[in-house]
Formats: C-alpha cells, structure tokens, sequence
C-alpha cells in the first residue's frame, strides 16, 4: 500500500539578486495515516521550506522545484498542480498550524467568523449549522468558555487560547494530514504541554497524520514516531525516533543531541559576602480611570520581591511570560522606578540620583534576550563596546582602548579582526557574544542575563551557557539569569527563585529546588519543562 | 565554534576618508539606481552652483575693463566715471554710449553673458516694454523694461537659497524638539504637543499682511515668520520614530552602561530618526519654495523691485499679451520643482529597506 503523502527528491530554490538560493537539496519522506513525522533542524535548515512546500504555499515564481520534484497526496501530484485542485486540499485534506499565534489570526474577525470560513469555503455549511460546528470545535481543543468566546475578538484570548483556535480552524474539516510548524515555540513551557497533549489526543482520535516541524529534540522525542534530522536543506538522518536518538549515526545529529544544555554550575563559596541584595522591591504600574485620571488600581509587575545575591553565584529567576522576570531585573539596575530597598555592595542604590548611579553602572551590566534588537544597527561592533570604556573613562586613548576591546572579543571568541564590523553581518549567536562582551569589557560584578539564550539555536544555546560559566569562573561574577528555560536554569544556577504575577513563589538552593519542589506551580512547570507533561489542576494558566 | 562562524578579517570601507557602512553604500547604490532622480539631482545641483555666480552672468557691470593700460573690474569696485576720462565724480554707468565709447578708445571691455543686472532697464528698447524675445533681451523685457532672463537667474537663487535655509533652519528646530518630546515623554511630550497644536493654528497669511503694513519684509523678516510658522512639519514624525526606538533593547542597554541621555539621542536614536527625515527633506525644500513664489505673486512677499518667480508670474498675469512672462516663470517653477520631487522620490528608494533591486 502506497503511503498517504509521499515526498520524492524535492529541491526548492530561491531566486535572489546575482543568483539563486537552494533552500532544500533532494528531501524525501513518506508519512501514513496515523503517523507522526518531525523535520528536526536548526533555523535555516530548510525544513518550513519543507512543509510550505507540501501545500505549495511558497512564493512562486520566486521559488522554484526543480524537475524530479515530486510531492503525492493520496494519489495526486501536486507539484505543479493546478491552482483549484490546490484550494481543494489546502485547509481541507491537509492543513497547517503556524508558529506565531500572535500574527496567525485576523485581528478584525471574530473567532467564529475566522474557523466558519474554511466551513463555508469547503463544506458550504450553512451558517446555523457552521455556528454549531464551530462550538464544537472550540470544545474539542479544549477552550474554556466556548459559548461565550465565539464572539472574541483574537487580541482578547492569551497566546494559548489563540493556538487552540489555530488548531480548531485547522481540524474544522477532519485533515488527513495536520502540519505543525513550530506549534509550541512562542508560548510557555506549561501551555505548550498542554497543546502537545491536545495535538497527541486529537491525533488518536482521528487517525490524522502529523507533519511536526520543531527545532526542540524533547519535542520530538515526546510526540514522533519517525525523525528527519535536516542541516542545510539535506537529510542527514532518518529513522524512527528511538533508534535515531539511542544511535544517532551522522555527526550533526550527535551534534544536536549534544547540544542540549547540560552540566553544573562552577561551584560557589557559600561563604562570600552577598553581592546584591533586594528587599521588599516592588514595581507598580498604575491603572487610571475615570474622567478625573485618577489611580484606581496598579498592575502589579514586581511585588514585593527579596533575595540576597553572594559573589560568584548566580540566581535563577524562573517563571512564564508575565511573571515580573523581566521587570525585576530592570527594576534591579534602576533602569525603571521601583520602590524598596536595592543594595550592592552594602550600598543602598535606590535613593541614589542619575548621576550617582552613573559610575556604579560600570560594576552592574545587563544582557538582553534579542541579539537582533540589543545592538544599535548603525555601530560597528569596536564603537559598541567602546561606548561603556568612553563612558566610564577607561583607556587614556584610542589606541589603548581598542586592546581593551580586541581583549575582550577574545574571551568571548570573537575575532578582534571581526571588530570593524557592523552587527547585520554576524550570526545570531555571534551577536549575543557581542553584547555579552559589551558587558564584561567593564569588568563588572554583576550582570543581569536576561533570557539571552532563548532567541538562539539549540547548539548555540550550549555554547553560550558554556561562556557564562567560563567567565564566572575566571571573573567571580554574580549573575542574576532570568529565563522560562528550566534546563537553561539548571545548567547555570545556584540558586533559583520561581515567579509567578510578580511575588515569588517558591525559591531556595538550586538542587534542592529541582529534585523536591514543593509548591504545585513549580511542579507542574518542571514537568512540563522536563518532561513535556501536563500536571492536572496546577495553577497554570491556560 | 563551528568553522562556519569564522570571521574573515576585513579593513573598514572608507571613501574620501569617512567610513562608509555597508548601509550606507547599499543606499547609496540604491539612489543612484533611480536613474531620474539622480541625474535630476546633477542638475539641480548645476542650475544651483551657476545661479550662485550670477553677478558673472548677468550683471550691467563688466567683468574687467582695460583702459588706459590699466586693468579694471568694476564687478567687485566702484570707479568714479572721471576714471575713465569722464566729467562727473559719480560712479562709472558702463551701459552709457558715452562712456562706452571713452574706455573703447583706449583699451577694451569685458561684459558678462548677460549684460543686465536684475533691476537694469533697458532704455534702448526698440518696442514699448514689455517687449517680447530678441537677441538683446532673449527672453523679453518685462513691463518696466528689466531683461526677463537676468531677473530669472537671479530670482532662482533667491527662491533656492531662501528654501534651502528655511529647510535646514526649520528640520533643525522640528528634529530637536520632536526629539525631546519623543524621548521624554510624558509631560514633556504632552505640554509640547498642546503648544504646537495652538501654534499650529496661526495663519501664516493673516499674519504676514498684517506685518506688512508697519514693517517692509525683506528676505530675513520672511525667513523668520515662516520658520516660526514651519518647524512643527517633522516634529511628529521625529516624535513618533523616538518614541518606538526609546524602548529598543539597544537604548536600554546604552542607558544601562551609563551613557547621558543627550549622547543617547543623538548617537543611538536619531540614526533611525534621519531616515524618515531625511525621506521628507526634498518635499518640505519644495514646500519651501512654493510658499515663497505664492506670497511673492500677492505681493505680501520680498520688497519690491527684488528678482523673484512670484512677482514674474505676477507680471505674466497682468500682461497677458506679453505671454513670454508668465510661460518662463511657469517653465522654470515646474522644471524646479520636478527636479526636486524626483530627488525626493530617489530618496524615498534609497531608504527603502524592502526595496530590491
């Protein structure tokens, strides 16, 4: 028996100025009813360029196959198919979940309107019976208070919600095949167990294939039942999961394997003075109403917040996006107006003016999660970090400056060469050494690490936890590590605070943390972290 | 780290001994691939530099003068006309048959291209002015008799040069104070916003007649009441850039190694605030002129008897019969400005950063 999407040799190529672009190099697979294939890669790899191009979705004539391209869906070629009988199976025989579901829905539409369109366009349901449908629908992925969000609008829903109405739209006419690229990536570690969950349910009881695009090995591991490993548009592996992950043949794939970030911390001196210290820290945004404007409420962003940070440790501040992490950190550096008491060094650093606080800056750094949006475009990369050395007047001139900076390119493996260079020219990783050499070429005592290893590729992601370590080992920094990356977390800290609507939840040393957390939020976010499960009546929001 | 992300070693690209970024270069190619605007811009730019020499075009002075074995050059002195073996103590008139014909006899003259200043009347007109196109007066006379080509190059530089520094004046004062209202915020921002939105409202005619009448506006009265009246067109546009980029990841960072809020905004916020400023640039120039010919043309701007395209149009309107007026003004305003829309939208491409090429 032939399989239901068979995968032949395809080529993609992209046609740029002066050339092409080949995105995918001769990519074959084949998926059965009821299966679940994962593409695994690192960004770049070809493997969206893959699934778009099972629908035929890609920007042609800009994108081309070349001849021999073959994809067949139960029978029909569709490379080269002609553009009514695509519409036919596009949302109806095969369907796709994307990655971000901020941008995936129509802001204007209701979300009742948006999953009855493709039951009109298909199934040419009459409205009532579409209405019906719809609920339906809602309730099978699982979103609470079906009813009454019929008529919500996607800016009202939170990230989950919207990729449960993703997912409703893409399942309204029972798909043989559901393609999910990136499903999970843009929300937290509890809501993605639970969509995985979903998918996983939805799957069993509709005997759909699964196409799962993922640069997360847990993933993969968790969900599929064959893998594709991929590394520039080329198949280097393929097998079923178990074999692939227990004997992985091809270097990249050990390499990936490999990549996941591991390790301990550099054992600390429990015994040191305590660096930074905060006590009772609170940042309140106020919410006005009325005609008046007066302060009716606050959002509550950091709430009252205490720990004491010693020399040479790090402290891992873990919670999902809204909790205050971010906030915190800022809050620390008096980068925004908070009240209660920061100290560093035994010195009080909340009373202090702009321009007292200025030559403290240079002991307390800050590195942030977007190596894309964290380095001034137009600035090559010696006149970023020479921005702090001018500032705080370090090096008597030009040319004793540059060696303070070519110093620090190399302890953070950078080419000094590289230094004339402009930050669009650097990968993604290469950038986040950038702004953490920025940082340490102060030589500060304390740096806050704002998620800066969350926008990276896996492998570079343990390279850089890597650098961390290394650097506190050599310098005794603290750090203060603010991430949702429980595994992140647990390669760097010593210590770990768990937040959760700005008040800490639960914090304490970082193995006693990890092996017993007390408190059921911590729990369900480790074994949706580690384990990809979701914990039943957690307090975790949908 | 992986023998892919191996840097190769490379001199920054300097050209005339500025570093040029990569950016910079990019845009640069992508200006000149608007054929039309560049070359627009060649020309502009040689209308320009010629009008700013105009005393050696078209002036009743000549250039230099031999007489008597001596050289002369009443085009940057004055030579009283007992120089050249006249009879009053008065300033030499080299347009003079009389005194032409004394310097002529014992040496030579010089005349620039154009023998006429801009306020020079032709009194040896052989029709009633204003008289049309011949080979003294190429493009005619005027009704008061004034060659039409002279008054023209000179009211270019005059339009020009008044736009040009209402332009700078005006985007210097909308870039700073949209910069500050941007990057402060809050109150800052919201008492500014109040005042232009006041300001704003003054009409800039109303204004400049009533002024007329106890005042003679001259080039810099004009200047001061319109940039008065002016500075608020990039203010929101530089507002709004400084209030998306004063969140960026990148200014937090600068403000978290201690840099002053001034060098912030200007080292760090106002590079991504200049491309849409300077986008602007050649339209706000256009506006410039614009607003100049159209006062001219009612008589509310320069004083009279100054060179300038409005009071040309002006003419053109009374003197239908003398079509010669009114169609050189119409020529050259539109050939100026669609010089300057097409430099703009050269601009615009080079900006663009969707634009491929």
């Amino acid at each position: 028996m032939s399989s239901l999407l068979s995968v032949r040799n395809l080529h993609v190529t992209f046609a740029v100025p002066g050339g092409a672009v080949e995105a995918v190099k001769g990519v074959s697979f084949d998926l059965d009813k009821g299966g679940t294939l994962a593409l695994v890669g690192e960004s770049g790899s070809g493997k969206s360029v893959t699934a778009l191009s099972v629908l035929q979705l890609l920007p042609y004539p800009m994108a081309r196959h070349a001849a021999g391209s073959s994809i067949v869906f139960d029978g029909t070629e569709l490379v080269g198919a002609p553009e009514a009988r695509l519409r036919d199976i596009r949302g109806n025989r095969i369907a796709m979940v994307f990655q971000e579901p901020m941008t995936s829905l129509n802001p204007l539409h209701t979300i009742e309107k948006q999953i009855a369109e493709t039951l009109y366009l298909h199934k040419h349901m009459a409205p009532g019976a579409a209405r019906a449908r719809v609920l339906e629908l809602l309730r099978l992925v699982g979103l609470s208070e079906a009813e009454k969000r019929l008529d919500a609008y996607p800016h009202q829903l939170s990230g989950g919600q919207r990729q449960r109405v993703m997912i409703a739209m893409a399942l309204a006419n029972e798909p043989d095949i559901l393609i999910a690229d990136e499903p999970t990536t843009a929300l937290d570690v509890t809501i993605q167990a639970q969509i995985l969950k979903l998918l996983k349910d939805l799957q069993a009881r509709f005997g759909m294939a699964l196409l799962l695009i993922t640069h997360d090995l847990g993933i993969v591991r968790k969900l599929a039942d064959t893998v594709l490993v991929m590394t520039k548009g080329e198949v280097v592996e393929a097998g079923p999961v178990r074999d692939v992950f227990a004997r992985p043949q091809h270097a990249y794939t050990r390499h990936l394997l490999a990549a996941e970030p591991k390790g301990a911390p550099p054992p600390a001196d429990p015994a040191a003075p305590v660096l930074v210290a905060a006590d009772g820290l609170k940042v309140w945004f106020p919410i006005r109403s009325g005609v008046l404007r007066r302060v009716t409420d606050h959002i509550k962003a950091v709430d009252g917040v205490g720990f004491a940070l010693r020399q040479g440790e790090t402290l891992g501040v873990v919670g999902e996006s809204g909790s205050g992490k971010t906030t915190l950190g800022l809050a620390l550096l008096r980068l925004i107006a908070s009240e209660g008491a920061i100290r560093f060094d035994g010195k009080r650093l909340d009373d202090l003016s702009e321009g007292r606080m200025r030559p403290l800056r240079r002991a307390l750094q800050i590195v942030f999660q977007d190596p894309f949006s964290s380095l001034s475009p137009r600035l090559s990369v010696a006149q970023i970090i020479e921005e702090g050395l001018k500032v705080h007047r370090i090096g008597r001139n030009a040319q004793e400056r540059r060696a303070i900076i070519d110093q620090a390119l190399v302890e953070v493996g950078l080419d000094p060469d590289s230094a004339e260079r402009y930050p669009h020219e650097f990968s993604g990783g290469q950038r986040q050494r950038v702004a953490i050499a920025r940082a340490t070429v102060l030589k500060p005592r304390f740096i806050v690490l704002d998620e800066p290893t969350s926008a990276l590729d896996m492998s570079v992601q343990a390279q850089v936890v890597e650098l961390l370590r290394e650097l506190q080992r050599r310098h005794g920094l603290s750090y203060l590590f603010i991430s949702h990356d429980l595994r992140v977390v647990r390669a760097l800290a010593h210590q770990v605070m768990v937040m959760k609507d700005g008040k800490i939840v639960e914090a304490g040393p970082a193995q006693e943390l990890f092996q017993r957390p007390r408190h059921p939020y911590t729990r369900a976010l480790m074994a949706a972290a580690f384990d990809l499960e979701v914990v039943e009546g957690a307090a975790t929001a949908q | 780290m992986s023998a892919a992300e191996t840097i190769v070693a490379r001199r920054p690209d300097r050209v005339l001994g500025f570093r040029v970024s990569p950016l910079t270069r990019r845009r640069f190619a992508n200006f000149r691939a608007n054929r039309r605007g560049f070359w627009s811009l060649w020309i502009f730019l040689a209308l320009f530099v010629v009008s700013l020499f105009a005393e050696f075009i078209a002036n009743d002075r000549p250039i230099v003068v031999s007489y008597a074995g001596h050289l002369y050059f009443p085009i940057f002195a004055n030579y009283p006309e007992t120089t050249f073996g006249g009879e009053f103590p008065t300033e030499a008139d080299y347009r003079d048959p009389y005194v032409k014909k004394r310097i002529e006899a014992k040496g030579w003259i010089v005349w620039p291209l154009i023998p006429f200043h801009y306020d020079t009347i032709n009194y040896a007109l052989k029709t009633p002015a204003p008289s049309p196109p011949d080979s003294v007066d190429w493009l005619g006379t005027d009704d008061q008799g004034r060659d039409v080509l002279a008054r023209l190059i000179y009211g270019f530089r005059i339009s020009t040069l008044f736009g040009l520094t209402l332009t700078i004046l005006s985007s210097i004062i909308g870039i700073a104070a949209g910069a500050i209202q941007g990057y402060y915020g809050g109150l800052v921002d919201l008492s500014f916003q109040r005042f232009i939105e006041l300001w704003s409202n003054i009409p800039t005619l109303f204004l400049l007649i009533i002024l007329s009448s106890f005042v003679q506006p001259n080039f810099w009265w004009l200047l001061g009441i319109m940039l008065a009246l002016s500075w608020m067109q990039l203010v929101d546009l530089v507002r709004a850039e400084f209030l998306r980029a004063r969140n960026f990841d990148y200014v937090r960072a600068a403000r978290a190694l201690g840099v002053r809020n001034p060098v912030i905004i200007v080292r760090h916020v106002l590079p991504n605030a200049m491309v849409s400023t300077l986008t602007f640039m050649p339209f706000i120039l256009n506006g410039s002129i614009t607003t100049l010919t159209s006062l001219d043309f009612l008589g509310f701007g320069l004083p009279p008897g100054s060179p300038s395209l409005g009071e040309l149009l002006l003419q053109g309107k009374n003197n239908i019969t003398a079509p010669w007026l009114g169609l050189t003004g119409f020529f050259v305003l539109a050939l100026m400005l669609s010089l300057l829309t097409f430099i703009g939208e050269a601009v615009r491409d080079a900006f663009d950063p969707r634009k491929v090429r």
